[in-house]
């Protein structure tokens, strides 16, 4: 790919995802997809962390955890102590980044599926401590969370306050795509970068890493606080747009969920976690109307996909590609 | 020539197993030494040892005097004492070149966070690592195959890229885990040739190896334990007509140590 289509493909997508789609959905009067779509929005940001742990080579099933403390100190931040949510927005996401250094540094010594096992556990902690913490609530949760308000800078107003809107649903929409576009394209330099080939070298195989003078230890808890940080975030903004949080907002069905979405999307791929999340969560909704079945008919295609692309999605975009390359030979 | 690499009473316990006992030798600058044993003598465990992937029971390490034993093995690379592997171990995933230009990790300058945001530093490491790694696929002759990946190589290239991958990060003492394991004839000569050549470049090598013909051939001096603790040392025509070392290869010295 040459630099100018490079451009122009980056431009096509960010006019799509800011400008193509709110003009549909005004065009069509469907104002749900905007909720819809900023969940996925944000979910996505939750699974790029976990897709970075998956490429350092661990599988990650704790993400909600991080999502639920994020939501939390972004609720008790705004509601307790009158913080602006755009302050508490990065607070909750370096507290996650923090805390998950504690965690990780002991933790992240195991491989496989001692590691996956212990962040699954990771999850039901977190909803047990929201539960039992004098300052979260109990199982009451903080509800009545004032929507972010203005941000001024010299008396000019760059963003207004939420509540103020006649419909906060855009506004939250463009919120959470701007940080989802942030956020991969953080994800997208990282992994270009060296330090992308040394998370991939960790992957590959941690003793050489360490033979050729790479600090995997040090790698390793850099990758985790990243993928924590991102869900911290997007627990966070999802706080902010529910209005309230509880200590079942994050279950280990979506931590599970954050892991399905790389894994749909793709482990190789940068954007693979934010395709995982669209299909995934579209998929589910989908299979609304055949009730009782839903969960049988979602597994079995989920299953089937992950059979037949063992690569995700996005690996048959490539496939193809490199298939035509071969074939010019 | 002087000590470059001093093992001084290194033991190794693994529960009531001692698979290395009191073993004491010192490496020379730019020699090759290598160490041989049968099977279980505790070869690998001393070389995981001076590499510092294993903690020490007992004694130490020393290179150039100073104490090396039980640091994390990342930081006993950055010393200059880099380890290549036993069984083919490289990044499979990626392409020959990016394996090689990877393991310059060690001689970068800068930051992880002057990766990401490609800072001066980055950029200059990066353009110059691409070199360096060139010229080594040169050298040991892997120019050809670079931008294939790694896990189609067959098994002498792989030998080849491990040590590469070995050379990249410009070490003083490159420990070599039976480079010439499962190789033919032919295949062992050229390898023979470049474990040389990785020498004449300043480079001092420990190697294990199974293989006798080779190592009589390429070593200036040979360590043989046997049972983990240390039989015998000296130059290969020493080691040859040593009593205890045709003793430890019982039935099998003929072949195995070429008399």
């Amino acid at each position: 790919m040459t630099r100018t289509t490079k451009i122009v493909g980056v431009g096509a997508v960010l006019a799509i995802l800011l400008v193509g789609i709110p003009a549909l959905i005004n065009i069509s009067g469907r104002w749900d997809l905007y909720y819809t779509l900023t969940s996925v929005a944000l979910l996505s940001i939750a699974s790029g962390g976990v897709w970075l742990t998956f490429y350092i080579g661990r599988i990650n099933i704790g993400q909600g955890a991080y999502a639920l403390m994020g939501g939390y100190v972004s609720a008790i931040l705004v509601v307790k102590y009158g913080v602006s949510f755009w302050l508490t927005l990065p607070i909750a996401g370096l507290f996650c980044g923090a805390v998950s250094v504690l965690i990780g540094i002991p933790i992240l010594r195991l491989r496989g599926v001692y590691f996956a096992m212990i962040t699954l556990v990771l999850t039901e902690v977190a909803r047990l401590s929201m539960l039992a913490l004098p300052i979260t609530n109990g199982a009451k949760g903080i509800t009545n969370i004032p929507l972010p308000g203005a941000v001024e800078v010299f008396g000019l107003t760059l963003i207004p306050d939420f509540a103020t809107l006649s419909n906060a649903k855009p506004a939250f929409y463009y919120l959470s795509i701007v940080l989802m576009i942030l956020c991969f394209a953080g994800l997208y330099r990282l992994v270009n970068s060296r330090l992308g080939k040394l998370c991939r070298s960790l992957q590959q195989n941690e003793e050489l890493a360490s033979s050729i003078g790479v600090n995997i230890a040090y790698l390793r808890v850099v990758a985790y606080v990243i993928s924590s940080f991102l869900g911290g975030i997007g627990g966070a903004t999802f706080a902010a747009i529910s209005q309230s949080v509880y200590p079942s907002s994050f279950t280990i069905a979506d931590s599970i969920n954050f892991m399905l979405n790389c894994f749909l999307g793709g482990l190789g791929y940068v954007f693979g976690p934010m395709l995982g999340t669209l299909v995934l969560y579209f998929g589910w909704d989908l299979l609304f109307q055949t009730g009782e079945f839903q969960l049988l008919i979602f597994s079995t295609v989920l299953i089937a996909l992950i059979l037949a692309l063992p690569n995700g999605l996005l690996s048959l975009r490539f496939s193809k590609a490199g298939k035509e390359s071969v074939g010019r030979e | 020539m002087s000590e470059l690499l001093q093992v001084i009473g290194l033991t190794k316990r693994f529960g009531g197993l001692t698979a290395v006992n009191n073993v004491s030798f010192s490496v020379q600058e730019h020699e090759i030494l290598s160490v041989i044993g049968p099977n279980g003598a505790g070869k690998s465990t001393l070389f995981k040892l001076i590499a510092s992937f294993l903690r020490t029971s007992g004694g130490e390490v020393r290179f150039r005097g100073e104490r090396i034993s039980n640091l994390a093995p990342h930081i006993t690379a950055r010393k200059g004492i880099v380890r290549t592997f036993q069984e083919t171990t490289i990044f499979k995933g990626m392409t020959v070149r990016e394996n090689v230009v990877i393991a310059h990790h060690l001689r970068s300058k800068a930051s992880l966070f002057g990766f990401f945001i490609e800072s001066p530093a980055a950029a200059r490491d990066e353009q110059e690592f691409g070199r360096s790694a060139d010229q080594i696929l040169e050298f040991l002759d892997l120019g050809e195959i670079k931008n294939e990946v790694a896990s189609n190589l067959p098994q002498g290239h792989l030998r080849a890229l491990g040590i590469a991958i070995g050379l990249s990060t410009d070490p003083t003492v490159l420990l070599l885990d039976e480079p010439f394991a499962g190789m033919n004839h032919d295949e062992t000569r050229r390898a023979v040739e470049m474990v040389r050549s990785v020498r004449d470049r300043g480079v001092t090598l420990l190697l294990v190896e199974h293989d006798m013909s080779a190592v009589m051939k390429i070593s200036d001096r040979i360590v043989v334990l046997n049972f983990g603790e240390k039989i015998a040392e000296g130059t290969p025509e020493e080691i040859q007509s040593n009593e205890s070392v045709i003793e430890a290869y019982l039935g099998i010295e003929d072949e195995s140590i070429g008399l």
